[in-house]
């Protein structure tokens, strides 16, 4: 099996990845992520984005899904600060711009932590749970 | 005197008032005869009134006979245009604006008449609040009475003869309504189709007539038609020209509505109604309009002397013939009918001899004192539980005095007794007939008809008064009095020959243990009024210096014959000499009928057919029924059945094809229509359980779909973006966004 599958099914991915087989591969890897551009903050940002978002879609718990959304949001603001600190525009918007923003954002998301966490309680107080598998009514 | 169009107007507000209103507001029953009587009043009232001015305005010099046509109330009715006469001697000439008018008339015969009319119809309907007391369809009663006088009042106030025509038609509606009151009666509702046929079958010929007028003189205006018959030739006896067609259509609607033969069966049937119908309709107003209508065309009349000899003649004889069934009659009212139609006949005696003013005075105290006579015999019924038969009669006058002395008054007056009315007015034709220069010989034998009508009158009168107010009481007992065996064969007789039976209205034999008593103040002061009336009326005709005919004289002196003037040594003898047979008719009628009844039998046994024949009404009646009534009901019910097979195959066949359409929609709308319908619910349910399970109340879901949606629409809005990151990664890798394949 390993060898009559999995083998040639790596050696296969040089035909669908050609560049993965040429020479130098990893160093050229290696040299795209020594110098630390903009780049670097954004896969940061998709990456805590895409832990959010799974987080938000597949825990069962609100209080970590509130936190997810936290996440999701402090994603958003690492991507502001970065291209605050990386990109600048000729006679455009200030240097400061992406942190002022970042500053709004912070402030919706603690008032957003804020209500949630609100309509947490009330729904405990209600339900006597937390976990949204057992919050159903509107299903059909 | 314009306003003489309030004197029709007043009855018919009433008539309105009471027919329409009344049931609705349910008025009372005095409240609904004191409107009735109270229009009639005003008639009356606005009536004198008129005359006199009339009377002022006439006697003036230029005026005399001169009719007085209310300017003020002229409504052109039928506009015509031009027309041509087509028949006479000025055939050919042509008139233009032959509008016909409805505007109304007043002169000397029309005054009289509605003098008359309005005070007699008073009386009348004051005696029927009494009468008609507690019967249902009062107001329906008195609403007819008043449409009645309505009718009646515009057929004597006319100034044309459609107008007449429409009075004519009305009066005989009114009868018609009348005499059918007691509706769930069927011989009361037979009797009222028979006389409303018969007055239609006269009305023929009054409608020929008028058409032979209108085209023979180019108008229908009294004053117009008066004025040109002037230039007209008279046609003596024996020929027969135009002038004789048109008097004999007008005969004919007059006999059909003043029942004279052959149309005269009508009139006993309509003792059917009741009794203040009969005295108002049929004794004092709608039966004299015919005597109205040959006044009012006498100039026609006078213009044909054959026409006047065959009207003498018919009313002889029906004068005669009734006079001859009165004399047998055990009806109470039949027998009043029958003088009725005798005396009509001598009415038309007189016209026919050209004595129109001797007519009209009969008219008038006729109207007197057969309405008083029927009145009473009203009263009598009442008295005694509506019983009209005169063999359960007999000794009333000690339980009815004042009916049995007023009606002593009217019978001394209808035999003809100086010095009430009816002696003047009757003795007036008599004489007129016996010197009559209009016929030769034959007036001789005109006269001695009258004169035996006079005796059988002044007989059968008597016969009445005896056997009703005389005599032995006869109104307690159950079984039939005067068993004779012609009697009871008679009385078999009398039940089946026309399937009348005596009237015999409410009658229950069980009611008679009270004595019978006089009827309300309401019912007793007409019949004083009208007894007195009977008395007095007779003196503005009396020989010599009679009132009325200086009245009328001026009216009729339009034709070109000489009216009959006779000597006063002649009407006197003559006088005499009808007294006389007068009172030897009543002496042995009294002696008959209070004294010794076995002559009565004895008579009729020995004259056994013409007893039963003038019983059964000389078989006239059975001779139409059976001939001319049955066969057309016999055709009437063949062509009801045609009716049913041809005709009812329309309707039935229609009714097949539309179940049959109705079978086809339904199958077409249970298979077609609702297969769709049931599929399309289906169709839907099904996406519904399918679309159904994306709720699933699970927050997660509803958050993945966001964001699984949210990349989509980056994928699209960036599209290009996309792709070309993808190349940067992986250069080789072909259109598609996918990991190139070594296509080699």
């Amino acid at each position: 099996m390993l060898y009559q599958w999995f083998i040639p099914m790596l050696l296969q991915a040089q035909d669908v990845f050609p560049e993965a087989a040429a020479p130098g591969f990893l160093d050229r890897l290696t040299r795209a992520f020594s110098v630390v551009s903009i780049n670097n903050f954004l896969f940061l940002s998709a990456l805590l984005f895409t832990i959010g978002v799974a987080g938000v879609l597949t825990r069962r718990n609100i209080i970590v899904i509130l936190m997810s959304i936290e996440l999701i949001l402090n994603a958003a603001n690492l991507n502001l600060v970065a291209f605050s600190r990386y990109w600048q525009i000729q006679g455009g918007i200030s240097p400061y711009t992406g942190q002022l923003f970042t500053i709004f954002i912070i402030v919706v998301a603690a008032a957003e932590a804020v209500i949630g966490l609100g309509i947490l309680i009330a729904l405990y107080r209600n339900r006597e749970t937390v976990s949204v598998d057992e919050i159903d009514i509107l299903k059909l | 005197m314009d306003y003489i169009w309030l004197i029709p107007l007043f009855p018919l507000v009433g008539a309105i008032i009471n027919g329409l209103l009344a049931p609705r507001l349910r008025l009372p029953e005095k409240l609904i005869g004191a409107i009735a009587a109270l229009m009639i009043t005003l008639s009356l009232m606005v009536s004198v009134m008129a005359v006199w001015q009339y009377a002022g305005w006439s006697h003036q010099a230029g005026n005399e006979g001169k009719p007085y046509i209310a300017e003020k109330f002229k409504y052109t009715w039928l506009p015509g245009g031009k027309a041509q006469i087509t028949e006479g001697p000025q055939a050919g000439k042509e008139l233009t604006d032959l509008n016909i008018e409805w505007s109304y008339q007043l002169d000397r015969l029309s005054s009289l008449y509605i003098l008359f009319i309005t005070f007699v119809g008073l009386l009348i309907h004051i005696y029927a609040i009494g009468y008609m007391h507690g019967e249902a369809g009062f107001a329906r009663f008195f609403a007819y009475l008043n449409l009645f006088m309505f009718m009646m009042l515009t057929l004597v106030l006319s100034s044309n003869l459609l107008m007449l025509f429409v009075g004519w038609e009305g009066v005989g509606l009114c009868s018609y309504l009348l005499i059918g009151f007691y509706m769930t009666r069927a011989e009361a509702a037979n009797a009222s189709k028979k006389a409303f046929i018969i007055n239609r079958i006269g009305d023929a010929g009054f409608l020929l007539a008028t058409a032979a007028i209108f085209a023979a003189l180019g108008s229908i205006q009294f004053t117009e038609v008066d004025r040109l018959l002037q230039s007209y030739q008279l046609e003596p006896l024996g020929s027969f020209g135009l002038m004789s067609w048109i008097a004999l259509g007008l005969f004919i609607g007059a006999i059909g509505k003043s029942a004279q033969i052959p149309l005269y069966i009508w009139l006993p049937d309509a003792m059917a109604g009741p009794t203040p119908v009969s005295a108002l309709i049929h004794a004092a107003t709608m039966v004299t309009a015919g005597v109205f209508l040959l006044a009012r065309m006498h100039s026609v009349f006078q213009h044909s002397l054959t026409v006047m000899l065959i009207v003498a003649f018919v009313g002889a004889l029906t004068a005669l013939l009734a006079a001859s069934i009165a004399i047998t009659q055990r009806d109470i009212k039949k027998v009043l009918a029958y003088s009725t139609v005798s005396q009509l006949g001598l009415m038309f005696l007189g016209c026919g001899v050209g004595a129109f003013t001797a007519a009209i005075f009969h008219v008038v105290t006729h109207a007197f004192f057969k309405a008083q006579l029927f009145l009473g015999a009203g009263s009598i019924g009442h008295a005694l539980h509506h019983e009209q038969d005169l063999m359960r009669m007999g000794g009333l006058k000690k339980y009815l005095p004042t009916t049995y002395r007023t009606m002593q008054i009217c019978w001394l007056a209808i035999c003809g007794i100086v010095p009430f009315a009816g002696f003047w007015s009757k003795d007036e034709i008599f004489a007129a007939t016996f010197t009559t220069p209009q016929f030769n010989a034959v007036r001789y034998l005109l006269w001695f008809i009258g004169l035996v009508t006079a005796a059988l009158t002044a007989f059968y009168m008597t016969r009445m008064m005896s056997l009703a107010f005389e005599g032995n009481e006869r109104f307690n007992s159950h079984s039939e009095p005067n068993a004779t065996p012609i009697d009871q064969s008679a009385n078999a007789g009398q039940s089946t020959e026309d399937g009348q039976t005596i009237a015999d209205n409410h009658h229950s034999p069980a009611a008679h243990s009270a004595n019978p008593q006089e009827g309300s103040a309401l019912m007793r002061l007409p019949l004083l009024i009208l007894a007195a009336g009977a008395t007095v009326i007779g003196f503005i005709g009396i020989p010599g210096y009679s009132w009325i005919e200086h009245w009328l004289a001026p009216t009729f002196q339009m034709g070109t014959t000489e009216m009959a003037h006779p000597a006063m040594a002649v009407v006197v003898g003559v006088s005499v000499v009808s007294l006389v047979v007068a009172l030897v008719a009543i002496m042995a009628a009294k002696n008959v009928y209070e004294r010794k009844p076995e002559i009565a039998d004895k008579l009729a046994l020995n004259f056994g057919p013409l007893y039963k024949g003038s019983l059964n009404h000389w078989y006239w009646d059975s001779l139409i029924e059976g001939k001319f009534v049955q066969g057309f009901s016999q055709l009437c019910r063949l062509l009801w059945q045609g009716d049913l097979i041809v005709f009812d195959t329309i309707p039935n066949g229609t009714a097949l094809l539309t179940k049959g359409s109705s079978l086809i929609s339904r199958y077409f709308d249970y298979h077609g229509v609702d297969l769709i319908v049931n599929f399309t619910g289906l169709f839907l349910r099904f996406i519904s359980v399918a679309l159904r399970t994306a709720q699933t109340g699970f927050v997660n879901n509803y958050a993945l779909i966001m964001i699984l949606g949210l990349c989509l629409i980056i994928l699209g809005l960036e599209y290009t973006a996309i792709v070309d990151i993808y190349h940067r990664i992986f250069p080789s890798a072909g259109s598609l966004p996918l990991p190139g394949l070594k296509s080699t």
